[in-house]
């Protein structure tokens, strides 16, 4: 090699990425593993609960997952990522969103459509519009009605009709049995019941609204999710279907109900905090969070699905671009914009 | 004679206007849900494709270029009459039915439009009816394949023929979602040959443009 010869230093092992940058000791598997951890009461719950047929989802959702990633990078030739957790993640937040006793040839499905069409396709982890794990429950919704909507009540008994499923079904009869179905459903549901096993029916996750709590509370300890999302999601569902039930108390179910049924609590912590599809600033976070509540209860309410979380995160996460750009922050020194540019 | 034959061919493969020019998307994405959905809405469009072309080259030297596109569309509006009230006579009411809405709106699809345009006002009349004919045909069978590939993995069948018995049919894929989701494997699949293609030629692949190097990989694919 001549003196003359200008060595460059090898750059192809360096990351360059755009800014903000943290100094942190925190990675991506760190993060999973915690989520993880937080995932883990009401997966014990549920399991305590009803037995095999909730193991058997969560084990080939978490499996499919990570089968389905390894293979996607190995067809786009990329490398091999599985060790982030992030797959795990996803296929553990799958699971808890199907109803127990999924066939396991579904729950594959579910992981092909989870991994495969709501991530590997964008370009892996952090490029993903949507939550893998919604996209993967909301297309087997789609693909399976009869399937998605047969839920287990105990390790033997089923039901079609979860309280939210027959609450909808009631709204689409008419004032008259909208009333009846009401006072039907309140003197049967009782609230303790939910908040620590739930016996009317639901998804695998939906067991326990206290797990879910707890391990929320745990995210929001160690500030891996921002409480922003989840109290302003549940609080602006209080406030919707309270003022609802306000207008006419014969029509509209009462907010803690509204708060304790469905998935709401499951996708308030786990789902609609994803951080790679939800807006980065703070305010950002509150009006996504506002979004997301309010398309909930319009589906609730009026629509003709019994449960709007899923679709409601999943448009929410169309719009983060947008809310983003208009809440980015200003350049420090930056001289002040006339009105709102998007 | 070859080049005749390649101006039909040409809207088989080459500028195939649903995978290669992405035209006519509305019919595309909503009347492949079954083989013969996508069998009718092809032929009745090809019908309308050859017949347009060709009147319109018959009468390009008398058209005045400032109102060419009215024109143009009066004389395909024409062809598509013609189309509805046949099918409407002869075609199966079944068909007829699911087609519905469509057959009318091929007035305004962007296939016929642009062929007017961009072939039929600059060439004869027996080119243009092999221009309007090829893509046509490479129209239908671009459809044909979107909807039986829908139709097998919804109802596990092809043309209404059991291909999978007891198939649990995934609805997913008949409804428009369905339709995007093949229609993307399909553009994938297309870049896939065409890398492949350059790879035995020995040509170096370029990518399309727009791709993104953060979250695509088709470089890395195609260098080995």
């Amino acid at each position: 090699m001549s003196e003359n010869e200008i060595r460059m230093p090898d750059t192809s092992r360096l990351i360059v990425s755009s800014s903000p940058h943290f100094h942190t000791t925190d990675s991506v598997s760190k993060i999973m593993l915690w989520v993880i951890a937080a995932l883990l009461p009401v997966t014990a719950v549920s399991v305590w609960h009803y037995g095999l047929p909730a193991l058997e989802v969560i084990f080939f959702c978490t499996a499919g997952c990570v089968a389905v990633e390894v293979l996607c990078a190995r067809l786009m030739r990329r490398p091999i990522e599985i060790n982030d957790g992030s797959a795990l993640v996803t296929g553990l937040l799958l699971g808890l969103n199907l109803p127990p006793g999924t066939p396991i040839w579904i729950c594959l499905v579910g992981a092909l459509l989870a991994i495969g069409l709501g991530k590997m396709v964008f370009g892996g982890i952090g490029c993903n519009p949507f939550n893998p794990a919604i996209v993967g429950r909301v297309g087997l919704l789609i693909a399976f009605p009869q399937t998605m909507n047969t839920w287990m009540t105990g390790p033997d008994a089923y039901t079609t009709a979860t309280p939210l499923k027959m609450l909808s079904d009631a709204h689409l009869a008419g004032q008259e049995g909208a009333t009846n179905a009401m006072s039907e459903m309140l003197s049967q549901v009782s609230y303790g019941d939910w908040l620590l096993l739930n016996q009317h029916g639901g998804s695998i996750g939906e067991i326990s609204a206290l797990a879910l709590i707890l391990g929320g509370i745990l995210l929001i300890a160690l500030n891996i999710i921002r409480w922003q999302i989840p109290f302003f999601y549940i609080l602006t569902v209080a406030v919707f279907t309270g003022l609802a039930w306000l207008s006419d108390s014969s029509l509209y179910a009462p907010p803690q109900y509204h708060l304790l049924s469905g998935g709401l609590l499951l996708g308030a912590f786990f789902m609609a905090t994803d951080m790679v599809t939800s807006p980065v600033s703070r305010t950002g976070a509150i009006v996504f969070a506002i979004g997301c509540g309010i398309i909930t209860c319009v589906i609730r309410l009026w629509g003709s699905y019994p449960e709007g979380v899923s679709f409601a995160i999943l448009i929410m996460n169309a719009l983060t671009p947008l809310i983003d750009r208009m809440t980015a922050g200003k350049p420090f020194g930056a001289p002040k914009k006339k009105g709102l540019k998007l | 004679m070859s080049s005749v034959f390649s101006k039909f061919s040409n809207g088989l493969w080459r500028e195939n206007p649903v995978l290669v020019l992405m035209l006519g998307m509305c019919p595309t994405l909503a009347v492949s849900s079954s083989a013969k959905n996508a069998f009718g809405m092809g032929v009745a469009t090809t019908f309308v494709l050859a017949g347009s072309n060709l009147v319109i080259s018959l009468c390009r030297k008398v058209i005045p270029a400032q109102v060419r596109i009215p024109c143009y569309i009066v004389i395909i509006a024409t062809f598509v009459t013609i189309v509805e009230q046949l099918m409407q006579a002869y075609a199966p009411a079944e068909l007829n039915q699911m087609l519905g809405i469509f057959i009318p709106l091929i007035v305004v699809n962007c296939i016929v439009l642009g062929r007017a345009e961009a072939f039929a006002s600059k060439n004869g009349p027996f080119l243009s009816l092999l221009d309007g004919l090829g893509m046509g045909c490479g129209f239908t069978l671009a459809l044909m394949a979107l909807g039986a590939v829908r139709e097998l993995i919804a109802a596990g069948t092809i043309f209404e023929l059991q291909i999978i018995p007891n198939w649990q049919g995934i609805l997913l894929l008949k409804m428009p979602t369905g339709a995007f989701i093949v229609l993307a494997f399909f553009l994938a699949g297309m870049n896939l040959l065409k890398m492949r293609k350059c790879r035995k030629e020995g040509r170096a692949y370029e990518p399309p443009e727009e791709l993104n190097c953060r979250t695509c990989s088709i470089c890395k694919i195609s260098r080995q």
